[in-house]
């Protein structure tokens, strides 16, 4: 493992790599505006191999569609690590000088050959020997980007760690036009991690125990500042359901539908005694809540976003905030005040330069730069520093002179199968036109001729069994819930498996079908892998409203 | 590293622009040159973002290299050491004025222009009225009618299409979506998506780069012309609110009210959005659904509550939970959708003002 979740390389730099591996990532509809940057790639001569059970749109580009199977992405990349090592088209001289733990790494790939890795993942062996000769002469000039797609398993962690193995074989990270690029999710998933919103880690990716750390920031900001690390959002939830949690406090977050096991969440809300929820709508969340607090949109506060590639950007305020709402910030300083501890910070110019005062990484950002520069990406420790396109130039960022680990990792299968009640694999993710719980795009005129409803996306072929015909009303079912919602034959979904998105609450609460089941390290749910089954409605109930 | 970016000069040498002097920059187009130099000329065909095309004639200059004179068009020569451009001579400023009044006779009236009146952002008009071209001086074409198109957002004027096929090349070579294509010859030539001429069943992604490229009221945002006019709009660069992508936009706002978006093209995104961010980013703003007022459950339903009052029950709360199963049982959740300065003060409360590591965000969900 190496450095910090963020892309190691810059946005621009895709367009300019000889071979992309795009790895669960739907990336012409989760992030348009970066596979510009692939598809201009592929133009210049790039290869592009695209891995992903469905045929997503971008395999219009690529120049290989590979389909594994849902939840198998260790076996793949093992195997592709296999014929990288087995042909010595590995970087010696970089495992050497920057790496750790190649020898164990070795010993560990030895099984999983691409006929081996072919029975669990179903991918020809060949195609896997293929990708990996072409990853490696493209080195080190391959780039590997995943999303969701990877990191929304139970064996998530793994799954990156499997990525970072193949990039360092072949000296993939520190150099231009190359690296693992996680492509993240929310405009501000990255400032919000950044900035420290973690059980884990202080601002600037500090961590809580490792030893210094506190006492800086007990100097810094004046106060004894708890020891213990904190409960990650997963385990808070079941802290509620168990009655030890008795209070939240929740900014701009929609829990109850955007959480995996959607009844979980409602549960644990109703079960907390006291529960204060921050948005700009009373979104399902909030209708739980006790006290709801109402903030400022984007367009009506100043202050910044972190983006994918680690680029801090301004956002400024237009036009008022409506009746009586405030910003996010301008709230939380009157909790402040409220709680008896008022701080001295009258603006998001002066909330920034206490961030950058305390987050090395940060300390050379100031407003006064990024409105002059545009922005700036992070490390960027002092005031006359360019800024970091891409990371690792020089060393791993685990520390200074720490090189990187092979961190050698085993397939694991997603923890619910198909069986035969629950016959059917169902994958989520996100539609281009619709975002996330549709609190934002459910609202803006126009959308709903792009994608009108929800839509179980199912193959040709399981459609026909089950007699099923495109926009029918079919029923989709889990060990833990129900919902209705109009079938969409296509072939994007390949048999066996049908996508939903869950951006029509509403109508379609698709989280009340995920699993409950997360990754043991980073408690990340597995929305990309659960067991359901489709019906037919009964002859009576076709066609109705129910879920339109 | 983006394609803005001009090379750094490799000798000495000066391409000398009106009198002035700016370094030769080998492989760069004499247009950079001359905006370097601080001179603009129209460039009704040419597309920053792809190469250049040469076609609208409109940014035809005089160069002198080695004693020989040419008229080159800026956009696609080469820069050459010791290079002398003029670019306001009063035969090439006549000649830009006979094209531009060429475009008035084939296109509709100036005061009907959207983008005149609803953005502000024509270029077309803005060449019309710099080179003081006149309509009249060739015969009028007959009017042309607007597509007949029911997609929510993009409206296109043919009688505004001076046919530069700005929005043809970025659909296809910037965009790749391949969603319009050039119809018919010379002037009976119209952009046209594929089959009934239909956006909405064509594969075009309401990505919106057409309507930002048009440098005429041929393609305008349907959402916004005709609510706006384009003397009292102001325009705020921001960040897109959706996807960590993080494209710079422009909320046009008028009277305090906003109206729009429009790409922000100096951002790193260089003016790239997709339909969320170009149709989707400011209407759900206005919502009439937007929380205006704090909210208190009481006897089991959220009432409007004053700021103090709902301030002081959540700090009461929150005291009276640290007190009696101490700072633990409080969790803190900060949102991937606010700002940096908002999440870093979410998880300053937790720990300081709660005194508790609980604090989270969705980067797990």
């Amino acid at each position: 493992m190496v450095g910090k979740g963020a892309m190691s390389n810059s946005i621009e730099e895709l367009a300019g790599s000889k071979f992309l591996l795009v790895i669960g990532s739907n990336t012409t509809e989760t992030h348009p505006v970066i596979s510009l940057r692939m598809k201009k790639a592929v133009r210049n001569g790039a290869k592009l191999v695209v891995v992903d059970p469905r045929k997503i749109e971008l395999t219009r580009w690529a120049t290989r569609h590979i389909q594994p199977k849902i939840g198998t992405d260790i076996a793949f990349l093992n195997a592709m690590c296999h014929v990288i090592v087995k042909e010595g088209l590995h970087n010696r001289e970089y495992i050497e000088n920057r790496t750790e733990g190649f020898e164990a790494l070795r010993e560990h790939l030895e099984m999983y050959t691409p006929e081996y890795a072919e029975t669990i993942c179903g991918v020809p062996a060949q195609m896997i020997v293929d990708t990996a000769r072409e990853y490696a002469s493209a080195s080190p000039k391959a780039a590997v980007c995943y999303t969701l797609g990877i990191t929304e398993h139970s064996c998530g962690s793994h799954n990156v760690q499997a990525v970072a193995n193949l990039a360092m074989l072949c000296g993939n990270f520190g150099q231009e036009n190359a690296g693992v690029n996680p492509l993240r999710g929310q405009n501000n998933v990255q400032g919000a991690s950044d900035m420290g919103a973690l059980p884990t880690d202080l601002p600037g990716y500090q961590k809580v125990e490792r030893p210094g750390v506190l006492e800086k920031f007990e100097a810094a900001w004046g106060v004894k500042l708890p020891r213990r690390r904190g409960l990650t959002k997963i385990t808070a939830l079941d802290q509620m359901v168990r009655g030890r949690m008795k209070a939240a406090y929740i900014m701009g977050e929609n829990t109850v539908v955007s959480d995996a096991h959607a009844s979980h969440s409602k549960r644990a809300l109703e079960a907390c005694d006291f529960v204060v929820v921050q948005d700009i709508f009373l979104t399902d969340t909030a209708k739980l809540a006790d006290v709801v607090l109402p903030a400022a949109s984007f367009a009506e506060t100043d202050g910044t976003f972190s983006n994918s590639e680690r680029r801090v950007q301004r956002v400024r305020k237009a036009v008022e905030p409506p009746g009586e709402a405030l910003e996010d910030w301008r709230i939380l300083l009157d909790l402040f005040e409220a709680m008896g501890v008022p701080q001295s910070l009258t603006s998001a110019s002066e909330i920034w330069d206490e961030i950058a005062s305390v987050a090395p990484i940060l300390a050379g950002i100031s407003y006064e730069r990024l409105d002059k520069e545009g922005g700036l990406q992070w490390p960027c420790p002092t005031a006359d520093h360019p800024g970091t396109q891409y990371l690792h130039k020089e060393e791993f960022e685990s520390g200074k002179g720490v090189p990187g680990f092979f961190a050698p990792v085993d397939h694991i299968p997603p923890a619910e199968e198909p069986d035969e009640e629950y016959p059917l694999v169902l994958t989520t993710g996100r539609r281009r036109s619709t975002y996330h719980t549709g609190t934002q795009t459910g609202r803006a005129t126009g959308f709903e001729l792009l994608v009108p409803h929800e839509w179980a996306e199912i193959s040709p072929q399981d459609a026909a069994e089950l007699g099923v015909e495109d926009e029918e009303i079919i029923r989709v079912s889990t060990r833990r819930g129900t919902v209705e919602v109009h079938a969409r034959v296509t072939d994007m979904s390949p048999r066996g498996t049908i996508f939903m998105s869950f951006a029509f609450p509403d109508e379609t609460m698709t989280n009340v079908l995920t699993s409950d089941s997360y990754d043991f390290i980073t408690e990340t749910p597995e929305f990309k892998a659960c067991a359901v089954k489709v019906e037919k409605l009964a002859a009576s109930k076709a066609g109705s409203p129910a879920a339109d | 590293m983006t394609t803005n970016t001009v090379s750094p000069p490799t000798t000495d040498s000066l391409v000398e622009v009106n009198g002035i002097g700016v370094p030769y920059r080998e492989g760069e187009r004499v247009l950079g040159a001359l905006r370097e130099a601080g001179f603009e000329v129209p460039t009704l065909c040419y597309e920053s973002r792809l190469d250049p095309q040469g076609t609208c004639r409109m940014c035809l200059v005089d160069v002198e290299v080695d004693g020989r004179l040419e008229q080159v068009a800026s956009c696609t020569a080469f820069q050459q050491p010791g290079m002398k451009v003029t670019t306001h001579a009063d035969d090439i400023r006549d000649y830009r004025r006979t094209i531009l009044e060429m475009l008035l006779s084939e296109t509709g009236p100036q005061s009907g222009c959207p983008k005149c009146q609803s953005f502000g952002t024509c270029e077309f008009h803005t060449a019309v009225d710099e080179y003081e071209a006149l309509p009249g001086r060739f015969g009028k074409l007959p009017e042309r009618e607007k597509a007949p198109d029911p997609n929510p957002f993009i409206q296109r004027d043919y009688d505004y299409c001076i046919a530069c096929y700005r929005c043809t090349a970025v659909c296809n070579d910037w965009e790749m979506a391949g969603a319009i294509t050039l119809d018919g010859r010379s002037q009976s030539t119209k952009i046209f998506s594929f089959f009934d001429n239909e956006l909405l069943k064509s594969p075009c992604t309401f990505c919106g780069q057409c309507i930002n490229t048009c440098p005429t009221g041929a393609l305008t945002d349907r959402k916004v012309v005709g609510k706006t006019s384009a003397d009292k709009l102001e325009r705020t660069k921001t960040i897109c609110p959706y996807c960590g992508v993080g494209c710079g936009i422009q909320l046009l706002t008028q009277d305090g009210e906003l109206m729009g978006t429009e790409p922000d093209f100096d951002a790193p995104s260089q003016g790239s959005l997709c339909v969320k961010g170009q149709f989707g980013s400011w209407d759900f703003v206005k919502s009439e659904e937007r929380l205006r007022h704090p909210l208190i459950r009481k006897d089991g339903v959220l009432q409007p509550a004053s700021w103090e009052e709902a301030l002081g029950l959540v700090a009461s709360r929150f005291k009276s939970v640290m007190e009696t199963d101490g700072p633990d049982a409080i969790v803190c959740w900060a949102s991937a959708r606010c700002t940096s300065e908002s999440n870093y003060l979410m998880q300053k409360f937790a720990r300081v003002a709660i005194g508790t590591n609980n604090i989270d965000n969705c980067s797990r969900t």
